[in-house]
């Protein structure tokens, strides 16, 4: 009879997590930070199709780095869980929370429990009302989960990125300074993006019901400038 | 509540209708009535679609009727359905008002999934496929017939879409109207209606035809100036759905019914 090996379960989470790092650390970052009216999500994204952001509901963004067949997955799954929630109660019963919480035991479990970790970091943002504050959520491939009111940044370089958004980060800036300033924290100083780089949308009070707006290139570069 | 993640083989796309069917998020549809039992329940009655130069004009009456009792007086069956395009409602109220939630949610969820909005005829036949599916209960006396209408922004021209229970679906290219008013509302924009109307224009005749629908036809609501009830009328071009604001509408029947008195009078 053969005995199958033995391996430390720190090791196999350790295993995990480094593969799982370094799938992320491939790809590219994002950034996403409250300015006075709203929430601007800012990613590195050449692409014009294969998008890192989009829209779940009225008030609520998703944001994906790492692999992006795996964090597509998971964002048409929270469209899917936002709009049977509203469907079933009502449009205002639909919080980001209770989504970021489905995030992160998912990725838990396949952390755990799967062969392969889910090589993604996912950001869930909610544009707060009058009465609740803005909310950003951060779930990391291991099912962490952050909450942050300020700024969240992900991706392989993002403990970099964070000092240079945290430097730089006002309250009360409007969308061209947070975006402007987003831009050049994901860029590094030796380096700049152009519009044409950038993947950027907002959530943003004054958009009507659907807050979530794409900010394409002509309008970006304007904003950039 | 889990995660709603589906294995490739049966991920149920951008379809709405699907995923509920697969959550068993939706109730199952009421038991069948027994043969020949007849409920009265509140039925929406009289919506008009008509195009103008720049898009489409739609307008429905407020009044919902149970047998000869007026269920509400202040109905609302004309819908946005999604940025350019509307959806207005005749038959059974209930149903229909769910049906239009169901719609408006299953445009929106296709647009997000995708990442692209469902083309005017793809909007068409998505909600051609839910009066379809609704055959059995219209068989049995609580019919839904929607009337949808549009901006197409591919083509740039108004377009407006008319059902029949069965979900037969046929393209009108200049206007329309159901519900148990229709026919006279009808014939009224087929005496006004010309190529190239203004949205003032196209509004007045919205106007009109439901005045002389309210007049013929005891199911359809006229203007009710005592509680302020006015019909609800929405235009939609390029610009996207905008609904038309109640004291113009008013304005709008007061001038009406004054042209009536004078014409009277003389």
């Amino acid at each position: 009879m053969s005995m199958p090996y033995y391996v430390a379960p720190e090791q196999v989470m350790k295993d995990r997590a480094e593969y799982a790092q370094k799938g992320i650390a491939r790809g590219r970052s994002l950034v996403a930070t409250t300015y006075d009216t709203g929430i601007a999500i800012v990613a590195e994204n050449p692409s014009r199709s294969l998008h890192k952001i989009s829209e779940i509901y009225d008030r609520i963004a998703f944001g994906g780095v790492g692999k992006y067949n795996e964090y597509d997955q998971l964002r048409v799954a929270g469209v899917r869980h936002a709009d049977t929630k509203g469907y079933a109660y009502s449009r205002e019963d639909v919080d980001a929370r209770s989504l970021a919480n489905l995030y992160a035991q998912y990725l838990g479990n396949v952390f755990t429990h799967e062969m392969k970790p889910l090589e993604v970091e996912i950001l869930v943002a909610e544009l707060g009302d009058g009465e609740s504050p803005n909310q950003l959520y951060h779930i990391a491939y291991e099912g962490t989960i952050t909450d942050e009111d300020r700024f969240a940044v992900l991706g392989g370089d993002a403990e970099t990125i964070t000092e240079r958004v945290a430097a730089a980060w006002q309250g009360d800036w409007d969308m061209a300074a947070a975006l402007k300033a987003a831009a050049e924290a994901l860029a590094g100083p030796d380096r700049t993006l152009a519009a044409g780089d950038l993947e950027v949308a907002t959530l943003s009070r004054g958009n009507g019901r659907r807050t979530f707006l794409r900010i394409e290139e002509p309008e970006l570069a304007q904003l950039l400038a | 509540m889990a995660l709603p993640l589906f294995p490739p083989e049966s991920d149920p796309g951008p379809d709405f209708v699907g995923l509920l069917r697969m959550t068993a998020g939706r109730a199952d549809p009421p038991a069948r009535l027994e043969a020949g039992a007849s409920v009265q329940v509140p039925h929406g009655t009289t919506v008009v679609a008509l195009r103008y130069a720049d898009g489409i004009v739609m307008a429905g009456d407020r009044r919902a009727t149970a047998g000869n009792i007026i269920a509400h007086h202040a109905m609302e069956k004309v819908f946005p359905a999604d940025r350019h395009s509307a959806v207005a409602i005749a038959g059974t109220a209930g149903m229909a008002v769910e049906m239009v939630r169901l719609f408006q949610v299953q445009l929106e969820h296709y647009e997000k999934v995708e990442g692209s909005v469902l083309s005017l005829e793809g909007k068409a036949n998505q909600l051609a496929q839910m009066v379809r599916q609704h055959l059995p209960m219209a068989m049995q006396g609580l019919a839904v017939v929607p009337l949808f209408a549009g901006y197409d922004t591919a083509r740039g021209v108004g377009r407006i879409f008319n059902y029949d229970v069965t979900g037969g679906h046929y393209e009108d290219t200049d206007f329309q109207a159901t519900g148990s008013g229709g026919r006279d509302a009808r014939n009224t924009i087929k005496l006004g209606w010309r190529e190239g109307l203004s949205r003032d224009e196209a509004v007045d005749l919205a106007i009109q035809s439901l005045y002389e629908a309210a007049d013929e036809d005891s199911a359809t609501g006229g203007p009710d100036p005592v509680r302020g009830i006015y019909p609800l009328i929405a235009v939609v071009d390029a610009q996207g759905y905008q609904p038309v604001p109640e004291a113009e509408v008013a304005e709008r029947f007061g001038a009406l019914i004054a042209g009536k008195q004078a014409e009277r009078a003389q």
